[in-house]
């Protein structure tokens, strides 16, 4: 062991760097895969072609997570939020092309957007937060944020492929804001609100699984088929709306892209340009943490390392401090 | 002991002494206005919170604090990390004049690095949660990066004790750290290691948030390749200034002959760099006409800049070509990073961020504070080699 | 106003002519004319002719008829007795049977190309319309003999305008509008369930005032009355744009006035002027919105009677306002000169601070190969 390791580290000097770049190879080949969805999963299923534009979730969003309004007109009496921010959880963004005479239609149409926590299967947040703060439930799968440990780094909200969570940048006690899908209005009995109060039943709110199945329903349908969409909770009391189906995108976002999210899309018009890129279905937690886990998986690379350079250390030392008492003049040379 | 012969050298012991004379120079006190400058923005910050100062925002999260004081700052300041694999590890003691000062540097580097952490970090006061077993994250690279560069700086300031020790004259104490210092000295290699190639490796988990020609899996190779290499041409840099600043020969032989390592560096670093982005066939990102793809070829420049002029043996003796290498190969790294982490950052669109006048005024601030304390405590403590070996270890 | 005002029009109107220009002026206003239109509708009501009009009542329920009893400014007796001449009207007429019916056939031949036809309810078509019939003729051939011979053919309510209420699937009676039988002149309609008064009167007395009819929708309807979306001009629109919504009847954001969208408001695909000039003269509110229900869409065909009214409608004529934000939003603050201005300028002094010292360490090179050169000379 300690020659390789000697050999490896003159090595990193000499022309190591393919030697350790020979190190990671088979690393960046194996290592953990996605992590699985979880059966109980709760999510969201947004449905742009229902959506009117009505922001009913966005103000019910800031009532139940107690949100300032956010003004960025200059006017300050409408809550207009551009973005996701430290003051707002979700939006309704819309995308509009030439005459924006048609909704759901890419060209010269307009369509909704609604831009929220995606929740995903192998979230990025999660894998990256130093102190644990960003936490999945193993249970509901919802990602919330811990306060109390957050060190406010914003490594999350460099990291979300999707720049969901967002930072308080103008206070001197900032926090980290996100969707937590009104985990704390579910102790009560209640489930998202923005999903609660949608009208259409744009957002809807369920088991992710059931959501899938739902979404992939819609998408079996043939445009202008009248069918039944629920509302609010699937499978919940309220009552089903009655509507035309519209010519969807045949895509469900989120069933894969970056290991699945439990928040879902359907939409009449491509995602890209509603916002939401194509993304590869491997997450890019599972590839930092195959990476990482590599190298420091059971901690066998630097405990070696390190007794490696401790000997290397203690050898240099033994010939030095001989030297040094002994106030030999000549100078450090060849060793032996 | 192949690439290093055995060159005509300083004694390897009792060669530092403290340079001495006035605290008090239009240089010092210029670097101390700026410093409290920069105290007086980062206390405007703990008062009125990150936006008040400074430009971040949620598309750019991370701006120049970071980027430039932690990741660029830190890389600058492995020059003691660069000379302590160079002389304790690979045994190579005709440098060991060199380690201090270049200690020195990466002492005061590493620690303004962690106050720019410290005050960039919106939470501070939850700072605990890093070091709390409870809380601990492996997953996390940033947790990994934040427990090894604490740990490092420690270990840096104990590495740094012989030169104070030395200097009020405790000998007994001297002594006995030099039994233990070799497994401080383990520690000062493997923790850089450690946190230099993480700081490559957070960007992995930005997946396409960072521009394809740096987003790669070897990030962390080719961190670690660079803070080595910015170490010793930090050395080189480090070197040449105090000759300029305090008015003391240059050390062009040892630097000449260290140079060689920097060469070696530069040919490993620059095959992995385009071989990696040929090997992802993303050289035509390169070849487009954007900000990114200058900064791109800016970066291949400044690296082969070094390589070309130190290539031959002859032109390492030669001050003036050996310095202005050194600034590229600096200047070449530190774009490296600036590129991965902000110039490249790039997947998001419709965000701006450029550093506002007081982030940049409290960056110079900090870097003022850095020199003014090498400034200071080596005209103190015996830092820089004696001139021409005719020093003795204070109190000997 | 320049009009001829004698003690006999005073007399026959029942008003002063002060309250008459007023009625006039507000008649004009609810048309969106001017103050000289009302001055020709002063003048045409006053000629001493007063145009006959025939109203058919068919498969109804009387409600328009009710509607219009209720017209305040002037009542409907005016307008019947003293501004038009109504020579036939099942509901107010004091005539019946074979008397009536010969007293509508002679005025119709007096006054042929002249008169005023006004209908009233749906007309059925299946097994040959047997399903209303009036003093043995069916509705459908009454219709065709009474429009043959008139001047202008309002159909007023939604039942006249495309069947309404007893058009609603199934359909049993087979019963369509007036503008289906109707083909050879244009069909004025007042759709609505009841329509509002003033639409029918404003329509009338534009009628006699330019001698033609106002300008017409597609579906015949007078552009004054049905070219807005209730949605557009409907007092809760404010919650809407905020996203406040009524989820049941008497909670607490429907007693708050929220918007009633998600209890199945129509307005958002109802073209009507409800919201405008309200109902009853009883003041603000007094519309079916107004008071807290949905609209449920009563002068839209395929909306009113066809959708359940909780269901949700369809946002008609949305267009994309401002207030959304684009997918893409330029935020953030990029480089002022200011901030560019200090990094060059640390740049520069950096720059020059390097060649200082490159400057420097050029000499001292120079100086040491000059001693090394004379070293060697020695």
């Amino acid at each position: 062991m300690t020659s390789t390791r000697r050999e490896f580290l003159r090595d990193t000097l000499v022309g190591g760097g393919s030697a350790l770049a020979a190190g990671l190879l088979p690393a960046i080949a194996s290592g953990r895969d996605n992590l699985p969805r979880i059966p109980t999963a709760r999510g969201l299923l947004y449905d742009s072609t229902l959506c009117i534009g009505c922001k009913a979730c966005m103000a019910a969003c800031k009532q139940a997570n107690d949100l300032p309004p956010e003004h960025t007109l200059a006017e300050p009496y409408w809550d207009t939020p551009l973005d996701l921010s430290g003051k707002t959880k979700t939006v309704i963004k819309m995308y509009r092309d030439g005459t924006a005479a048609v909704k759901d239609r890419e060209v010269d149409g307009f369509a909704f957007i609604k831009a929220s926590c995606m929740h995903c299967v192998d979230p990025s947040c999660v894998s990256v937060c130093p102190v644990s703060a960003m936490r999945k439930d193993p249970g509901s799968g919802i990602v919330t944020n811990n306060p109390d440990v957050c060190i406010g780094c914003r490594y999350c909200v460099a990291a979300c492929p999707f720049k969901v969570p967002r930072f308080e940048y103008d206070t001197p006690f900032p926090r980290i804001k996100k969707c937590e899908l009104c985990e704390h209005r579910m102790a009560k009995g209640h489930y998202a609100a923005c999903a609660a109060v949608c009208p259409t039943g744009a957002t809807l709110y369920g088991q992710v699984e059931d959501l899938l199945r739902e979404a992939k329903r819609r998408l079996s349908l043939s445009p202008g088929e009248e069918t039944r969409f629920p509302r609010g909770e699937l499978g919940g009391a309220d009552h089903d709306v009655r509507a035309h189906t519209a010519r969807y995108v045949p895509q469900i976002y989120g069933e894969s892209e970056m290991g699945g999210t439990q928040m879902i899309f359907l939409a009449g018009v491509p995602f890209a340009k509603l916002g939401y890129r194509p993304l590869p279905t491997r997450s890019y937690a599972s590839v930092s943490e195959t990476l990482q886990h590599s190298l420091y998986e059971g901690m066998v690379m630097p405990i070696a390392a390190l007794a490696g350079l401790s000997f290397l250390a203690y050898r240099s030392r033994v010939n030095h401090t001989l030297l040094d008492e002994e106030d030999q003049p000549e100078p450090a040379g060849e060793q032996p | 002991m192949t690439p290093f012969s055995s060159p005509r050298v300083l004694r390897p012991s009792g060669e530092h002494s403290p340079v001495g004379g006035r605290l008090l120079t239009p240089v010092t006190a210029v670097l101390g206005l700026l410093g409290l400058v920069s105290l007086f923005i980062l206390a405007v910050r703990l008062v009125y919170g990150l936006g008040a100062v400074t430009n971040i925002n949620d598309g750019y999260t991370w701006g120049t604090w970071i980027v430039l004081d932690v990741m660029v700052g830190t890389a600058f300041a492995c020059g003691g990390y660069a000379m302590t694999v160079l002389v304790y590890i690979n045994n190579n003691w005709e440098y060991h004049p060199l380690v201090r000062p270049a200690l020195l540097t990466s002492v005061f580097g590493y620690t303004l690095g962690g106050v720019a952490i410290f005050v960039d970090v919106g939470r501070y006061w939850n700072g605990w949660a890093v070091f709390h077993p409870a809380y601990a994250q492996p997953n996390s690279v940033m947790w990994e990066v934040a427990l090894c560069i604490t740990l490092y700086v420690g270990v840096m300031w104990l590495e740094f004790t012989p030169a104070i020790l030395e200097k009020a004259g405790k000998i007994i104490w001297l002594r006995r750290t030099r039994k233990i210092m070799f497994i401080l000295l383990a520690f000062a290699v493997l923790l850089p290691s450690m946190h230099q190639s993480g700081l490559g490796m957070v960007l992995v988990a930005f997946g396409d948030h960072i521009h394809p020609l740096w987003q790669t899996n070897y990030l962390p190779l080719l961190f670690l390749l660079t803070a080595i290499a910015m170490g010793f041409a930090v050395v080189v840099f480090e070197s040449y200034l105090t000759s300029h600043g305090f008015r003391r020969p240059m050390e062009t032989p040892l630097l000449a002959n260290m140079s060689q390592v920097m060469v070696t560096l530069l040919v490993i670093f620059l095959c992995v760099r385009l071989g990696d982005v040929a090997a992802r066939h993303q050289f035509h990102r390169a070849l487009e006409l954007n900000l990114q793809a200058f900064c791109f070829w800016c970066e291949v420049i400044l690296f082969l800049a070094p390589l070309l002029m130190l290539m031959k043996p002859a032109n390492r003796n030669r001050p003036r070509l050996l310095f202005y290498a050194a600034l590229c190969l600096l200047q070449g790294g530190a774009l490296y990073r600036l590129d991965a982490y902000l110039i490249g950052y790039e997947q998001v669109p419709g965000w701006h961020y450029f550093p506002s006048v007081p982030e940049i005024l409290a960056t110079l601030g900090l870097v003022s504070l850095e020199v003014l304390g090498f400034i200071v405590l080596s005209k103190v403590l015996p830092v820089l080699p004696a001139p021409h070996g005719v020093a003795h270890v204070n109190g000997r | 106003m320049s009009i001829t005002w004698g003690r006999e029009s005073a007399a026959r109107l029942g008003m002063s002519r002060r309250e008459f220009l007023g009625f006039c002026t507000a008649m004009a206003a609810s048309m969106g004319l001017s103050a000289v239109a009302g001055e020709a509708m002063a003048e045409a009501i006053l000629a001493p002719r007063r145009p006959a009009v025939i109203w058919l009542a068919l498969q109804e329920c009387t409600g328009c008829t009710e509607s219009m009893l209720r017209a305040e400014h002037p009542t409907l007796e005016k307008l019947i007795l003293e501004i038009i001449s109504l020579d036939y009207n099942e509901a107010l007429m004091a005539g019946a049977g074979h008397q009536a019916e010969a007293a509508r056939r002679a005025s119709m031949a007096a006054n042929h190309g002249k008169y005023v036809l006004v209908l009233e309810g749906a007309i059925p078509e299946k097994d040959g319309g047997i399903y209303c019939k009036i003093g043995g003729q069916t509705a459908k051939a009454m219709v065709l003999e009474a429009a043959a011979g008139a001047a202008a053919v309002i159909a007023i309510g939604s039942c006249a305008s495309w069947g309404g209420m007893p058009s609603t699937p199934p359909n049993p009676t087979g019963c369509v509008g007036a503008p289906s039988i109707i083909k050879d002149k244009p069909v004025v309609t007042i759709p609505g369930c009841p329509p509002n008064p003033y639409n029918f009167l404003s329509t009338v007395v534009h009628f006699l005032t330019f001698g033609k009819l106002p300008e017409l929708d597609h579906l015949g309807r007078p552009k004054f009355a049905y070219s807005r979306l209730i949605h557009e001009n409907c007092e809760r629109r404010a919650h809407f744009d905020n996203g406040r919504f009524a989820m049941e009847f008497g909670d607490a954001g429907h007693r708050a006035g929220y918007c009633l969208y998600r209890l199945g408001c129509k307005g958002p695909e109802t073209y009507a002027n409800c919201p405008s000039i309200l109902f009853g003269d009883v003041g603000s509110g007094s519309w079916p919105v107004g008071t807290g229900h949905p609209c449920i869409g009563c002068t839209e065909q395929h909306v009113g009677f066809e959708k359940p009214i909780h269901a949700l409608a369809a946002l008609a004529g949305q267009t994309p306002p401002a207030t959304y934000p684009r997918i893409v939003e330029e935020q953030g603050q990029g480089a002022t000169l200011a901030s560019a201005g200090v990094l060059v300028a640390v740049a520069a002094a950096a720059a020059g601070g390097g060649g200082m010292v490159m400057h420097n360490i050029g000499k001292r090179e120079a100086e040491s190969e000059r001693d090394t050169r004379r070293e060697e000379g020695k």
